[in-house]
């Protein structure tokens, strides 16, 4: 497998660029390595370091009407919330999504990537790439970082020639086709709201709110995601947001406060 | 390591490529190709050089194809044309596995330019001295094409086209007698083309017809020899009706 180094090329002068007719002989990448006595306890560490941190809900589900797609606002760093309002589903092109969960800047910076490699592929072949090629074309750049600590767990959401399509990507080299996905801490949560509730034959508004909810539940109870719930649907003429509505305001929706009936009343006495 | 960055094709004074233009010769010297595309099915014929007694024909097939729905013909050397070909067939499945879908025509023609053209602008190595026919239908639209390429790496899209040996002479013929075809007419019309410049019979001529349901399908010489008769046939009476008045009215 061909490494992509495109990110990696110096400016070496031409003299000596390998040619690829020479097989076999082209250079190896090479970048600053950091002075440490251990390096590879080095590597370990700052893969371990960022691998638990996909502190995140997000999910996506294809449904009669097309994809829907759902996820938090909430950063964290360990305990310390860093930030509320992450975008953490990224539009690749008008009529694909991704979705975010492990490092921030390696999903924005791959999913950028891939939009330009979605691009030119259109410009080539004078017509969309389909959702199958584009999640192969980032499956395939993720694994040739395999080992390398990059972490990615995203969902490649589109609607093609062939229909909806739905895919989930991560940063260890696999890609999965299907129909339901969420990914990230809250995903357990999300998901028992999610498949209780999922219908093939939903309409857009349905589905909006089961996603809605089920994001909002896994917020309630894991303290890695919260912030805004947006929701995007995925229709055969691209994505729409449909809402980003605050997962606070959300609880109080659905548990209205009433006025709880008191087991004991303290009744004011006349006198002693 | 011996120094492998000396380019071999460099401009002339006045704007030419030499070394493309003496590749472009090796291609005239190749035996003809001819290429005709129908509206349900392209056709491709080449000639074929009288067979050595010994030599096993089947071995050196001339049009090849390179996936399910895509083949190639050539004219020129045909060493170079091996190697074209089977890298041309790498790419054909890398594009599947990348993408999960078939090449298109125009994808696979414009992959086989790009290294024919890379090879014009390299140290160290000449460019390919061969012209390729290529068709195929369409994965997506199921729209047949014939495609060709020539050794500077250009590359077009055609209704019909020869290349190789009296390439001229067949493009003439085509010129005068294309229409719109399907089926077994487009199998006459490229036969009939070949014929122009090649002395007639099954054993001079490969046929071979692509269609979207079944593939590239090779002509069998019995096959061959019946089409070449009815041409014949029809030529004969032809120049018969020609060379007779029309008959006088009965009164």
């Amino acid at each position: 497998m061909k490494l992509d180094t495109s990110g990696l090329e110096s400016a070496a002068p031409v003299w000596g660029a390998p040619s690829e007719l020479v097989d076999g002989f082209s250079a190896a990448p090479s970048f600053e390595v950091p002075n440490t006595t251990d390096f590879d306890g080095f590597q370990k560490e700052a893969i371990q370091m960022v691998k638990p941190a996909k502190g995140t809900t997000t999910l996506a589900f294809i449904f009669k009407e097309g994809v829907m797609v759902a996820a938090d606002s909430r950063a964290s760093m360990g305990g310390y919330i860093s930030s509320q309002s992450v975008k953490k589903i990224i539009e690749i092109n008008p009529y694909m999504l991704g979705t975010m969960a492990g490092g921030a800047a390696d999903c924005q910076f791959w999913h950028r990537n891939l939009g330009i490699k979605c691009r030119l592929h259109e410009l080539a072949n004078k017509r969309r790439i389909s959702v199958t090629g584009a999640s192969k074309l980032l499956a395939n750049i993720l694994y040739s970082y395999r080992g390398m600590g990059l972490s990615v767990g995203t969902m490649i959401a589109g609607w093609d020639e062939t229909g909806p399509g739905l895919y989930y990507v991560d940063s260890e080299g696999g890609r999965l086709k299907g129909m339901r996905f969420s990914v990230g801490s809250g995903s357990p949560y999300a998901y028992g709201v999610l498949d209780n509730g999922y219908r093939y034959d939903m309409s857009v508004k349905e589905a909006a709110e089961l996603a809605r909810r089920s994001i909002y539940h896994a917020t309630f109870r894991d303290g890695a995601s919260g912030g805004v719930a947006s929701v995007y649907y995925v229709g055969p003429n691209g994505w729409k947001k449909l809402s980003g509505d605050d997962v606070g305001e959300l609880h109080y929706n659905y548990y209205p406060v009433m006025p709880s009936t008191v087991e004991q009343e303290m009744v004011e006495v006349a006198g002693a | 390591m011996a120094r492998y960055d000396r380019a071999i094709t460099v401009f002339s004074p006045d704007g030419h490529l030499f070394q493309v233009e003496y590749a472009l010769e090796a291609v005239r010297k190749g035996n003809a190709a001819v290429g005709v595309r129908g509206t349900d099915n392209v056709v491709l014929g080449v000639e074929k050089k009288s067979a050595a007694k010994l030599q096993d024909s089947r071995s050196a097939r001339k049009i090849v194809s390179l996936d399910n729905h895509v083949a190639l013909a050539c004219a020129g050397l045909k060493a170079d044309a091996r190697v074209l070909i089977n890298r041309a067939r790498i790419e054909c499945q890398s594009h599947r596995l990348t993408v999960e879908d078939p090449v298109t025509v125009e994808y696979i023609t414009r992959y086989i330019a790009g290294l024919q053209q890379k090879y014009t602008q390299s140290g160290g190595v000449r460019p390919f001295g061969l012209s390729t026919l290529i068709v195929g239908f369409d994965p997506y639209s199921g729209v047949p094409s014939l495609y060709q390429t020539d050794p500077s790496g250009t590359f077009s899209a055609w209704k019909a086209n020869a290349t190789g040996r009296n390439s001229n002479s067949m493009r003439e013929f085509l010129e005068k007698n294309y229409k719109e075809t399907s089926g077994q007419e487009t199998v006459k019309l490229a036969i009939c083309a070949l014929l122009e410049v090649v002395e007639s019979g099954g054993k001079t001529i490969e046929v071979a017809v692509m269609t979207k349901e079944h593939g590239l399908r090779q002509l069998e010489e019995a096959e061959i020899d019946a089409i070449v008769a009815e041409i014949e046939a029809e030529k004969v009476a032809a120049e018969a009706a020609k060379k007779a008045p029309a008959a006088p009215k009965e009164t």
